[in-house]
């Protein structure tokens, strides 16, 4: 069977792959970048403990495998009763560790993207804000977060597009997503090669629309401020 | 001490680790002042300057502001700093904002003044320095002098008790030094009381009512510009006027 053939008898699988790819990418940017925003604000705490906890755990995630922490999360969380059930055809049981493993990894870079475009902000902007009587949250509010996302969107737009490909590991908990349709498919036809020439090219158009949405988002901030 | 005092500093001392800046300090500002604070750089002169809002915050000492002390525990450091403008040597405008709204932020936001208010007065503080024109610029598009002149609007709109630059001028153009000058110059006119840092000598002998030598933490000499220029005493003062005035 040719890439055309494989394609057309077998579309239904990558379809149902990509879906899952799809509603997993997008649950893990969504948590990772919240819980990123939360580890980036404890890292840049004055709070010693806290700011200790974030750099300890950002030590850590961004030190070892992601199929390492994966397995652990799964295995260590067994304890707990996820909901069973399907969202979008996804088995909510087996998909949520995943979620919760990947979230996790994610924020730590996302952490230390936040924290580095908090700090790229002249600390000038800052004592300028505060000596005209703003509170530090107003500070930050009004005047460093508007500059800091700015430096903050191109590299946590990287995140993403690593994020969506990394995905790609779940499929080791046997979890339905494009790499493990794409395995079906593989010892269905006992041709590999344009399994994976399918399924790359799906990847890189998700990766092609992640990429155009942030940049039209990206556009509009910057229109705000030549 | 009489009613007419701003700021009374007492036994002031800053560290930064093991780096002391300046170790008992003793001064006293009253209104209507314009104090000049000269002396050579790493004299302490700005970190002074800065702890008169804790924008460093003092390791020893007392600060009293208007017969209450600042640095005292719990105070209030944003309603203190409502009432103490600061301009900055590198103008720190907020480079996500407009200048009208550069200006009006801390109106609405800290003073809860409305917008149209806010707005009304900082076009009539930006008419009064010639920039009206720029409300709808952003910082980026203006010149250091510009720059300048809006952060000290900026600081003016807040309607403080006194107005402290940190070396004004420092960052501009040659060229740029006379406009804003003049701006600071017109304020001590109108009677705000104005504490500045600079190394403009000439702005410091005419603008100012009193100067402060400051040279190693120490407030090593201070009295009127007359006293200070035409018969300084101290030998450090004589010293680095000599350096600074009639260079070539």
């Amino acid at each position: 069977m040719n890439i055309w053939e494989i394609a057309t008898n077998y579309y239904q699988y990558f379809l149902r792959g990509t879906r899952t790819t799809i509603l997993i990418s997008l649950l893990t940017v969504f948590c990772g970048s919240i819980l990123g925003c939360l580890i980036a604000f404890m890292r840049l705490s004055k709070f010693k403990p806290l700011e200790k906890f974030a750099s300890i755990y950002i030590t850590v995630i961004r030190g070892t495998p992601m199929l390492v922490q994966l397995y652990i999360v799964y295995y260590q969380l067994d304890f707990i009763s996820y909901p069973t059930g399907t969202l979008f055809g996804v088995d909510l049981e087996r998909a949520l560790p995943c979620i919760i493993a990947l979230s996790i990894n994610s924020s730590a870079y996302v952490a230390e993207i936040i924290r580095a475009g908090i700090q790229a902000v002249d600390k000038g902007q800052m004592e300028g804000a505060r000596s005209c009587g703003m509170t530090n949250a107003q500070a930050m509010r009004y005047v460093v977060m508007p500059q800091a996302v700015k430096n903050i969107l191109p590299a946590i737009g990287n995140e993403f597009v690593t994020m969506v490909k990394e995905t790609s590991i779940i499929q080791y908990l046997g979890i339905g997503d494009l790499m493990y349709n794409n395995g079906i498919v593989v010892t269905s036809t006992y041709n590999p090669l344009p399994c994976y020439y399918i399924s790359a090219i799906i990847y890189l158009a998700l990766n092609i629309i992640l990429g155009k949405g942030l940049n039209i988002f990206e556009g509009r901030l910057r229109k705000s401020e030549r | 001490m009489n009613g007419n005092v701003l700021f009374e500093i007492k036994d002031l001392q800053k560290k930064f680790g093991s780096l002391t800046v300046f170790d008992g300090l003793n001064e006293t500002i009253c209104k209507g002042d314009v104090v000049v604070i000269i002396g050579p750089s790493g004299g302490g002169k700005s970190t002074f300057i800065r702890s008169l809002n804790l924008l460093e915050q003092p390791t020893a000492g007392k600060i009293y502001f208007e017969g209450e002390e600042i640095t005292a525990k719990g105070f209030d450091v944003n309603r203190h700093r409502q009432k103490v403008g600061m301009v900055f040597q590198q103008f720190n405008l907020f480079n996500n904002l407009t200048v009208l709204e550069n200006i009006t932020i801390s109106l609405t936001k800290v003073k809860k003044q409305s917008e149209e208010e806010s707005k009304e007065k900082a076009l009539k503080l930006l008419k009064r320095v010639g920039l009206e024109d720029k409300a709808n610029a952003y910082p980026s598009q203006l010149s250091g002098g510009q720059k300048q002149r809006i952060a000290i609007v900026r600081a003016l709109a807040m309607e403080p008790d006194v107005l402290l630059f940190d070396e004004p001028t420092s960052a501009l153009d040659p060229e740029m030094v006379g406009e804003v000058l003049q701006v600071i110059s017109d304020l001590a006119h109108d009677g705000i009381t104005v504490v500045v840092v600079t190394h403009e000598m000439g702005f410091a002998r005419k603008v100012g009512t009193r100067v402060l030598f400051m040279d190693g933490g120490q407030i090593a000499e201070q009295g009127t510009p007359e006293e200070i220029f035409e018969h300084p005493q101290n030998a450090r003062t004589k010293e680095f006027l000599s350096k600074v005035i009639n260079v070539i």
